[in-house]
């Protein structure tokens, strides 16, 4: 085969980790493309939420801004039919602390009564490589319970994303799912400023659920607006970022040093590179009888640096009773796992037993290091990963 | 690559005219480096996120019909754009977030040692690149050589899938048995199992899937590796695969077994 390599010069390696949004930054991406919502605003303070709801004069909707799937039913949610039920609502929920999370504001919304609930959304459709155009006129629960039930209740249209959504596209789901004319067309203008929303915010997931017709106007407004952005697509939106509020400390700690690593509850440190092997390792080393603490990738070409962060992360990880690195190195180079794990491992204070596998790229090289600082090493992750198991073993007894 | 033997005759980094890199010529744009060397039939991507959709075009205008993309974290939307272009102008791409592939012995568009591949008739697919590598070493262990790997890649949108590479490896003369390598997230082997128990399978199939320890809602790694509400679970797609009659592996070193009683029994 002849080839061409197309290579730009090195740019120091950065990671972003986009994620949910918060449904106050959806609403206002909403606003700004003109899709109609309930009026409210957000609020940090119990006499905020007040004010808001005088200045709606109707009932409200106080809502916790936290960034966890089912914060309705955990208590996230209220309905106040007044400006001092608001307050005290506001009150008791702010500060209050929800599946793990502080709340810090809440978004107080006009209660609006719908005659009807519809869902609206735009995802990526990995099958098919295309972007998905989803909708229903069962909207208000949540779309996998609703394709769990009604699956034909689902209108869903593949979107070519170069030629993007065009109008006859959203009117084919809007007459699908049974709206009148006067609905059909809201409906449509609604389903493109979606769109536009989906491409340039580069979202993962845009979605109304519900979509509402309000029984008192008869129009189409979004009662929810949920927005999950694409986090290799960070760099470009640099003010979403922010930090997974479902993370454990540790793990905040290692993603703001670009590892990707993930609490569990054994204790056998795993660290490798490459997401595929690590988690094979987890899977073997739990076949073998012992029980993983995380999951820690370094990622591709990893140099000394890199590998001495990723140790220290791990050895952070409390109860731990062996650790078991593996690398199959390809962009990643043994010799340089090897001077990275010799100074992480001399710097140490906390005693665990290591074991190590290393095969790959440089592995000559590697070892010859390992060796000199009598770090022991073997070929095969099988039968390092019985190693580690009983090393841990004998730690706990 | 070039000390695996793979003919590397140009290299693209705007700015850099004249420079050479392992003795191979450096050249500012592709279309600078295919009038200079007409032979170029395949393309590989190094170029950081931000940029690697530019480079993809750049490749597709020019008329490469092989692209491979090794870089990571591209955002979806680019790689919606490109691999959507790319299908429509007969373009493969292979990626992104991918290792390339390697026919051993012939030659290697991509950054896996290639000592540890050898030549045979095994063929892989796989949504990773070291666990690739894992496999492909315990294979030549077990003196099973492989005639093609492909690194498909880690991403929720890529160029080629696990179906579309099963095929090719179907009819390729060269292959006799094929090793699917999975993880969590997406539903790729699903769908796979699905059309094998529709229309059935040519050549023996073994797979392994990786991520039967994985929490469901945390991304392991790899941006497609997320078990969401329930779908794309370890089990789940073990379940489906052996329902279809692919033997599924516990462990990496049960795959040589499972080859060659899939073999036996064909």
């Amino acid at each position: 085969m002849v080839i061409l390599f197309y290579i730009h010069r090195p740019r120091p390696r950065k990671r972003f980790f986009g994620m949910k949004i918060h449904e106050y930054q959806a609403r206002e991406l909403f606003r700004n493309e003109g899709i109609p919502l309930p009026s409210g605003s957000l609020c940090g303070t119990p006499e905020e939420a007040k004010r808001s709801a005088e200045e709606i004069g109707k009932p409200v909707v106080v809502k916790a801004q936290i960034l966890v799937a089912g914060r309705g039913k955990a208590g996230g949610v209220k309905m106040a039919q007044n400006p001092s039920e608001a307050y005290e609502i506001a009150k008791n929920l702010l500060g209050a602390v929800i599946k793990g999370i502080r709340v810090d504001s809440v978004l107080v919304v006009e209660a609006v009564k719908s005659q009807k609930e519809l869902y609206l959304g735009f995802t990526v459709d990995r099958a098919r490589r295309k972007i998905a155009l989803i909708a229903s006129s069962e909207g208000g629960i949540d779309l996998e319970e609703l394709a769990r039930t009604k699956p034909e209740k689902i209108f869903r249209r593949e979107i070519n994303p170069i030629i993007g959504l065009h109008h006859f596209e959203a009117r084919d789901a809007a007459f699908s799912i049974g709206l009148s004319e006067k609905n059909a067309n809201e409906f449509t203008s609604i389903c493109l400023k979606i769109y536009n929303i989906f491409k340039s915010i580069d979202a993962d997931l845009v979605e109304s659920n519900p979509l509402a017709i309000s029984s008192t106007t008869g129009s189409l407004v979004a009662l929810d607006a949920r927005i999950t952005l694409d986090d290799n697509a960070m760099f470009r939106h640099p003010e979403y970022k922010q930090m997974d509020e479902e993370l454990a400390p540790l793990e905040r700690e290692a993603q703001q040093q670009g590892l990707a690593f993930v609490q569990l509850d054994g204790d056998i440190g795993i660290i490798g590179n490459g997401a595929g092997l690590v988690m094979a390792t987890l899977d073997v080393v739990a076949y073998f009888g012992g029980k993983p603490a995380n999951f820690l990738d370094m990622g591709g070409g990893s140099r000394a640096d890199d590998v001495h962060k990723a140790v220290k992360i791990c050895l952070e990880q409390q109860n731990l009773k062996a650790v078991f690195v593996n690398i199959l190195g390809g962009i990643t180079k043994c010799d340089e796992v090897a001077i990275g794990l010799v100074r992480a491992l001399s710097e140490s204070k906390v005693k665990v037993p290591f074991t190590v596998r290393m095969v790959g790229t440089n592995e000559e090289q590697g070892r010859k290091i390992l060796a000199e600082y009598k770090i022991e090493y073997l070929d095969s992750m099988e039968t390092a990963a019985q190693s580690v198991v009983k090393l841990a073993h004998e730690a706990r007894s | 690559m070039l000390e695996y033997g793979t003919r590397v005759v140009a290299g693209v980094t705007p700015g850099k005219l004249g420079e050479r890199v392992d003795r191979v010529p450096v050249y500012d744009s592709v279309r600078q480096a295919i009038t200079e060397h007409a032979e170029i039939n395949a393309s590989i991507i190094f170029v950081p996120a931000a940029y690697t959709s530019d480079a993809v075009y750049e490749a597709i205008d020019s008329g490469i019909k092989l692209v491979v993309t090794i870089t990571e974290h591209v955002p979806v939307q680019d790689s919606l754009q490109f691999i959507n272009y790319a299908r429509d102008k007969g373009v493969t791409v292979i990626g992104p977030n991918c290792p390339g592939l390697i026919s051993p012995s012939e030659s290697k568009v991509g950054i896996m040692p290639g000592h540890i591949f050898s030549k045979g008739d095994i063929g892989m697919v796989s949504r990773s690149g070291t666990l690739t590598y894992e496999i492909a070493w315990v294979l030549t262990r077990a003196g099973l050589g492989q005639s093609t790997a492909v690194g498909i890649g880690g991403d929720p949108i890529i160029g080629r899938d696990v179906l579309e590479v099963v095929d090719m490896f179907e009819n390729d003369p060269g292959t006799r048995a094929i090793v699917i390598i999975g993880e969590i997230g997406g539903d790729a082997e699903e769908r796979l199992a699905a059309r094998i128990r529709q229309k059935g399978m040519r050549k023996p199939m073994v797979s392994f899937i990786a991520g039967r320890q994985a929490p469901a809602g945390k991304r392991m790694g790899h941006a497609g590796a997320i078990i969401s509400m329930g779908a794309g679970t370890a089990d789940s797609k073990i379940e489906a695969l052996e329902s279809a009659g692919v033997g599924v592996a516990q462990l990496p070193s049960d795959i040589p077994t499972l080859i060659k009683n899939a073999l036996a029994s064909k």
